[in-house]
């Protein structure tokens, strides 16, 4: 096929993936490692990559002990509530403590913070969020990121993590293909720091044709940090606790400014309040621990985000719907209003052209909200993601081998969404995730731990054959038929995402069942999914995007067949509003108090599950 | 909102190529100008059209939910430091235009080159700070949190 094969060798750390935890990891990795080779592989162009492309309007982590808000303990607090409970906490804890720190440097590199006119702190939206002039975010962490790394590689899509054939289960580095020149790049290194970023388009979404890029998370988001590690072997963790969002309709534009800053509320069609009255009988479902309306109103203690969607889905099966955003109090006041808008073109341009398309104006009409297609990512408010280790003075002996952030294969790391169980982490926590990943990889290096890697040509030779395959398939199949994309002998990734797409829907608990599933559904759909594994073998791609495509799509089918498994072992409903297991339709806290480990055996392609104790964080006096 | 491109406006610079995070802006070969190639992959980002020098590409709402006739337009400054947004509503009642600042610096001033750092010390490197801390997390002379500076355990079980 003629493309070249370009070796990277050498490297110390290798960035695979950098969005908010991978160009953390790069700029931390410079300051621990002055000499070490640090090296960026991205799919994109990291000036504007990942989630955070467009902008942010708001930053959602952030303590704010300098200014006595909160301790970083009271955020993992929060965080189990929100999580039902699950949530490595160790991590967590971890997390916030050294969050403000980066925050503090985004404002220093230029980052606009907003500050509150009266107090001089920065402007809240709401106990854990700051509002800030993000739209420049994504270029601003990318320029620290290439001030630290020795080469930036755009439009590499790493396919593959590189296995050291000198020691079992340890990282040697990864490879990938360039989506313009299609050249085979290869790169040896000690370490990995795994932040290729969450997973949207695996659960059909609502948008149909044109508009099938309209997902919540961005259509780029294709799980691979997951494929990637599932792949090499590393422990997942969580996989099944997948996010429903409730926002505006059809554009996804964010709520969050709008319930905690605007003060807007829900209604239903008819201008009632409705979450209350499901509150009882969901009650009886999760139990009073995990729903209290009365004492979430007396402490301020919130409602778990699943709990609420909960409410709404319930309502709207009820023949009330649609749930209304209620925006024409506060738009009568032109700040605010101004906020309103900018929350969107800061964060959710389509937001903007859609209300302006369907003339919505919000001072005059309230908005439509619904609930979104279901997303797997691990650093907004849920917490899929490779099992990782917890830092040395934190964590319990369960939570801890050696690295922090390092997963159980060796010398690979992981940031943001990679990280399993660290939910409510979001730009700020996942950049800081990147930071500790890298401090922990140069000690690993220094401690002698990546001598001696040792990768042979055959294996290179090997990823480099299977990575151009969906090609070759294309060119010895299309011959066979006239012209058209229908062809007995392969799919191309666009009808491999479809097939996907519509196997989790209906039998993983998508939107088009009411996020409903049991056990006779997984097991049907694993069954259907081993089918669409061997038919992706003879995916076919007519050209180097396709290509990317292609590859694409086989993280996300990874990414899947993990989030069936592991909704499957966990026989509860643990999330009401997030799905249900219609089997097993109650919190189940004797049996399911516990985190779900998976791992995929990579060369038999098995799956083996277990489950890992939950510690909690108690203060002194409560122990 | 797939985004596309005004024939006479665009030049094939390719800039929009470049940025694209989707892979979906392309340089037509025999036009020489650039096109959306996959608007079922476009998220709508902007960045594209922040990113033409000639304002060549714009985006109409998607075809499943979004009518004709309206406009949102953007002009990016980075020296200025600021952005510029225009919304037109279809049937024309509203024409807002907002203005949001991007960076309080000249571009890329404010970030530190870490290799010129002083090197951190052996004991920094065996605690648990990051650069710049433990300063940085407080701006005081407090210390990092601790499970112990915090009077707090870690403890198995079910807690809520
Ligand atoms: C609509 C929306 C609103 C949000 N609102 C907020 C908010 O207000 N405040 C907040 O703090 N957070 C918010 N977040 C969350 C925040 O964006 C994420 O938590 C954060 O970006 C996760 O960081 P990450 O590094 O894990 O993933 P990302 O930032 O997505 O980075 C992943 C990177 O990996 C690259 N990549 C992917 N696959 C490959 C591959 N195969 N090979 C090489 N590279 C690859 C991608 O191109 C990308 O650069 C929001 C997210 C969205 C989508
Ligand atoms: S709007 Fe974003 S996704 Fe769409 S073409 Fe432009 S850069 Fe690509
Ligand atoms: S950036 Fe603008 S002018 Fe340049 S190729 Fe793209 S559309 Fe054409």
């Amino acid at each position: 096929m003629g493309y070249k094969t370009i070796i990277e060798d050498d490297i110390d750390v290798l960035v695979a993936g950098a969005g908010l935890g991978g160009t953390g990891a790069a700029f931390e990795a410079r300051y621990w490692g002055k000499d070490k080779k640090i090296v960026i592989a991205e799919k994109a162009n990291i000036d504007r990559s990942g989630a955070v492309a467009q902008g942010l309007y708001a930053i959602n982590c952030y303590m704010g002990t300098r200014f006595g808000e909160n301790n970083p303990e009271d955020h993992v607090r929060y965080a189990r509530i929100d999580l039902m409970g699950m949530v490595r906490e160790d991590l967590a804890f971890d997390m916030a403590r050294h969050v403000d720190s980066a925050v503090h440097q985004f404002e220093e590199w230029g980052l606009p913070l907003m500050r509150d006119p009266k107090t001089g702190a920065y402007q809240r939206e709401g106990r854990w969020q700051i509002m800030i002039h993000g739209e420049s975010y994504k270029p601003i962490v990318a320029e620290a990121a290439k001030k630290s790394a020795d080469k930036v590689f755009n439009r590499i899509c790493v396919t593959h993590l590189l296995m050291d054939e000198a020691k079992d289960n340890r990282v040697a580095g990864a490879v990938g293909f360039n989506v313009r020149t299609g050249n085979y790049h290869v790169f040896k290194s000690k370490t990995v720091i795994c932040g290729a970023g969450g997973a949207s388009n695996i659960f059909k979404p609502r948008s149909v044709g044109e508009g099938a890029g309209r997902v919540w998370y961005a259509p780029w988001s294709s799980g691979s940090a997951y494929g990637l590690m599932i792949e090499a072997g590393a422990k997942m963790t969580q996989m099944e606790n997948r996010i429903v969002l409730a926002r505006f309709k059809d554009g996804y534009g964010p709520v969050g400014a709008y319930f905690l800053h605007l003060k807007t509320y829900t209604q239903n069609a008819y201008g009632e309040e409705y979450e209350s009255k499901w509150f009882p009988e969901l009650q009886k479902m999760v139990g009073k621990e995990y729903l209290d309306p009365e004492a979430s109103h007396r402490t301020h203690r919130p409602i778990p985000t699943c709990l609420r969607n909960h409410a709404l889905i319930n309502e709207v099966n009820a023949g009330r719907g649609p749930i209304h955003m209620v925006t024409m109090e506060a738009f009568q006041d032109p700040h605010l209003e101004e906020i309103g808008w900018h929350n969107f073109l800061g964060m959710t341009v389509g937001q903007a052209v859609l209300w302006a398309a369907t003339d919505v104006d919000p001072k005059y009409e309230n908005p439509e909200l619904t609930t979104s297609e279901p997303y797997v990512m691990g650093s907004h408010a849920t917490g899929c993601g490779a099992w990782c280790s917890g830092p040395e003075d934190v964590s319990p002996e369960e939570y801890f081998w050696g690295y922090n952030r390092m997963t159980t294969v060796e010398g690979l790391f992981g940031a943001g969404d990679a990280v399993g169980g660290t939910p409510h982490a979001f730009s700020s926590g996942s950049f800081t995730e990147g930071r500790l990943a890298a401090k922990a990889a140069c000690k690993y290096i220094d401690d002698g731990k990546g001598e001696g890697i040792r990768v042979s040509d055959a294996q290179i030779n090997r990823r480099k054959e299977e990575i151009y395959k969906p090609l070759e398939t294309y060119t010895v199949g299309r011959n066979e038929i006239v012209a058209g994309s229908v062809n007995p002998n392969y799919i191309n990734p666009r009808q491999g995402l479809d097939r996907l797409q519509k196997l989790m829907d209906e039998y993983c608990g998508g939107f088009g069942v009411n996020y409903m599933t049991n056990d006779k559904l997984l097991n049907i759909g694993l069954k259907k999914m081993a089918a669409l594994g061997e038919d992706l073998d003879k995916v076919a791609a007519s050209d180097i995007h396709e290509l990317l495509r292609a590859w694409e799509l086989k993280h996300r089918f990874l990414t899947s067949e993990s989030v069936f498994h592991h909704t499957l072992f966990r026989e509860e409903t643990r999330w009401p509003g997030y799905y249900y297991r219609g089997d097993a339709m109650k919190v189940d806290d004797e049996n399911w108090h516990v985190l779900t480990v998976s791992r995929r055996d990579p060369q038999t392609g098995e799956y083996t599950m277990e489950k890992a104790p939950l510690y909690h964080l108690v203060g002194d006096e409560e122990s | 909102m797939p985004t596309f491109v005004y024939m006479t406006r665009c030049d094939g610079c390719g800039q929009c190529v470049d940025i694209c995070p989707s892979d979906i802006m392309h340089i037509d070969k025999g036009l020489r100008r650039a096109y959306n190639i996959e608007p079922n992959m476009c998220w709508e980002c902007y960045s594209c059209v922040k990113a033409c020098p000639h304002h060549a590409i714009d985006v109409r709402g998607y075809a499943d939910f979004a009518p004709l006739g309206h406009s949102v337009r953007v002009h990016r400054d980075e020296e200025k430091g600021v952005i510029a947004w225009r919304i037109k509503f279809r049937n024309g009642k509203k024409d807002m235009d907002l203005l949001a600042p991007i960076t309080t610096k000249p571009w890329g001033t404010g970030i530190p080159q870490l290799a010129n750092e002083a090197a951190p010390s052996s004991d920094m490197r065996d605690s648990q700070l990051l650069f710049n801390e433990p300063k940085y997390v407080r701006l005081d002379d407090g210390d990092l949190h601790t499970l112990e500076s915090n009077g707090l355990k870690l403890k198995e079980g079910v807690y809520y």
